[in-house]
Formats: C-alpha cells, sequence, structure tokens
C-alpha cells in the first residue's frame, strides 16, 4: 500500500542527486580545463 | 586544503582524497540505508508504507533550511563584513545544494500528503512556509546570474541570502503561531515518537543525505572556484590585450 508515492520519491531524491552530481564533475572538469595549474587552489 | 600539487587536468579535478572518503562512505550508507528504508522497515500502523517517505523528507528539510541556508547566511555575512572569496563562494554552493534538498524536502512532503492527507498540496503555514524559502533561494541563485560587478553581485545576493535564512525562523516555528496540519517536532529527544527499526531508518536515512551533501559541497565550491578563476584569467587576457594594443600604438 503507497508503494508507488514511495518508489517515486525515493527515485526524485536519489536520481537527482546522482544527476547533480555528475553536471558538477561535468562543470568542474570543463572550468579546470580554462584555469592555469597555479590558480587550481583548493583542489587538493 | 593546501596549494596545488597536480600539473595537468584530472580526470576529475574537482574530486581528492577527501571526496574519495566521503564519496565510499556516502555509497557505503547509500546500501545500507536503502536495505533498511525499503526492505527492513516495517509499515508504520497509520502511515503505511508511507513511513518510508519519512526517512527521506525530514533530513532533506532539515539539511536544506538549517545546515545549507544556515551555511549560505553564515557566509553572507563574514562576506559582508570582510569581502572574503571563499566564504562569497561557499555561500553560494550551499545555497545552490540547499535548493535541491529543499526541492526534495516539497516533493516527498507532497508524495507524503496525498496518501496521509488526501491531498498533494495545502496551503498550511509549514509548506508554505517552505515554499517560500525554496523561492526566495531561487532568487538568490538568479541574483548570481544577474549583469552586475562581481562584488554588486555578490553583496546583494548576501543580503537575499540572510533574508532567505530568516525565513528558515518561519517555517520552524510555523507549527505553533498558526493552526497547522502538519505535524510539530518529528524527533524529540525526551519523547520521540518513533522506535526500533524506524528509528534506525530514519537515523541512516539523516546519516546517508548528510554525507551525501558534503560531498557535494566540497565539489561544489571547488567548482565555484574555478569558475572565479577561469574569470579573473579571462579578466588578465583582456587587459594584457589592452596594454599590447596601447603600447602598439604609441610605438
Amino acid at each position: 500500500m503507497y508503494w508507488n508515492y514511495v518508489l517515486i520519491g525515493y527515485v526524485v531524491v536519489f536520481g537527482g542527486l546522482g544527476l547533480y552530481a555528475v553536471s558538477l564533475l561535468r562543470r568542474g572538469r570543463n572550468l579546470a580545463e580554462q584555469v592555469e595549474p597555479d590558480r587550481r587552489r583548493f583542489l587538493d | 586544503m593546501s596549494p596545488p600539487t597536480s600539473t595537468g587536468p584530472a580526470a576529475t579535478p574537482t574530486g581528492s582524497k577527501l571526496t574519495r572518503v566521503l564519496g565510499s562512505l556516502s555509497l557505503a550508507f547509500l546500501a545500507i540505508f536503502l536495505l533498511f528504508g525499503l526492505m527492513l522497515s516495517p509499515p508504520e500502523v497509520s502511515q503505511r508504507e508511507a513511513v518510508r517517505l519519512f526517512y527521506i523528507h525530514v533530513p532533506s528539510a532539515v539539511i536544506a533550511l538549517y545546515l545549507a541556508f544556515g551555511l549560505t547566511a553564515v557566509g553572507s555575512v563574514v562576506y559582508l563584513r570582510k569581502r572574503s572569496t571563499f566564504w562569497d563562494l561557499l555561500a553560494w554552493s550551499a545555497a545552490e545544494i540547499g535548493v535541491l534538498f529543499c526541492a526534495f524536502t516539497l516533493v516527498t512532503g507532497m508524495l507524503w500528503g496525498r496518501p496521509t492527507w488526501g491531498v498533494f498540496w495545502k496551503w498550511d503555514p509549514r509548506l508554505t512556509s517552505t515554499a517560500i524559502s525554496f523561492v526566495l533561494f531561487i532568487g538568490y541563485l538568479a541574483v548570481r546570474q544577474l549583469d552586475l560587478t562581481p562584488e554588486a553581485r555578490s553583496s546583494r545576493a548576501a543580503v537575499l541570502g540572510i533574508i532567505g535564512f530568516l525565513n528558515t525562523i518561519v517555517v520552524r516555528f510555523s507549527v505553533s503561531w498558526w493552526q497547522s496540519l502538519h505535524q510539530g517536532t518529528t524527533l524529540n529527544p525526551v519523547d520521540t515518537q518513533m522506535d526500533g527499526l524506524h528509528l534506525l531508518s530514519f537515523f541512516l536515512g539523516f546519516a546517508t543525505l548528510a554525507l551525501v551533501f558534503s560531498w557535494l559541497l566540497v565539489h561544489r565550491f571547488r567548482v565555484a572556484w574555478l569558475a572565479h578563476q577561469a574569470g579573473e584569467a579571462g579578466l588578465d587576457r583582456a587587459l594584457a590585450e589592452r596594454r599590447a594594443e596601447a603600447t602598439g600604438r604609441t610605438v
């Protein structure tokens, strides 16, 4: 009973987090190519 | 956080030992949480299976409203006092992830409300004030994209970040200030309404989402730092080109 609501909720939350994580890693990769190594403070 | 040691773009430039530890812990907790939250935790007497939404709804709300938006408010205050780029970028990073968790709070709340209250949405004080927080921080992110000088943009966003967090107080006390359909405090340390596997699943959900939040925050901050540096590098290049043009004209 109510399993459909539960599953939608879990898919939205953990699917959303997964998509956001992938987009963050992509943004980081693209930006790192534009920044000189000596300006990449906070990356270690 | 130490000065850079890498010499070229890595596969995951915003990753580090810290994020690898946080990421591994997040995945381990996620697996355990899904086992307990979806399988081992029994249905609750009145809410039945809908109680499982509780394990992600309440932690999402706490992380968004208190942790993320609180961090944005702290970062905003420090930025306005010291003009610190670090705190400005940290405030921005926390706000973006906070908006995501706030969206999860609203969605899981609606999904919980339908079987429990019979409606997806009601203009209840708790629900409405949470939606206002969501809109305020969407506004914060919009201000971040305005075509202004970086200082003006950061200052305006900081003011909005502080105002946005003040609304969290309204969210917190909305159930006692006005008549609300929403329940009051879910977890009272003295008299908790949950026990056994429900309580364990709830804490596992909380730990999982808190770890994921931390992992995302470190990455998001590093992305913001790279964007800031890319902008500065672009400005330096433009200035160098202008200087070269001016020198060429005078020679």
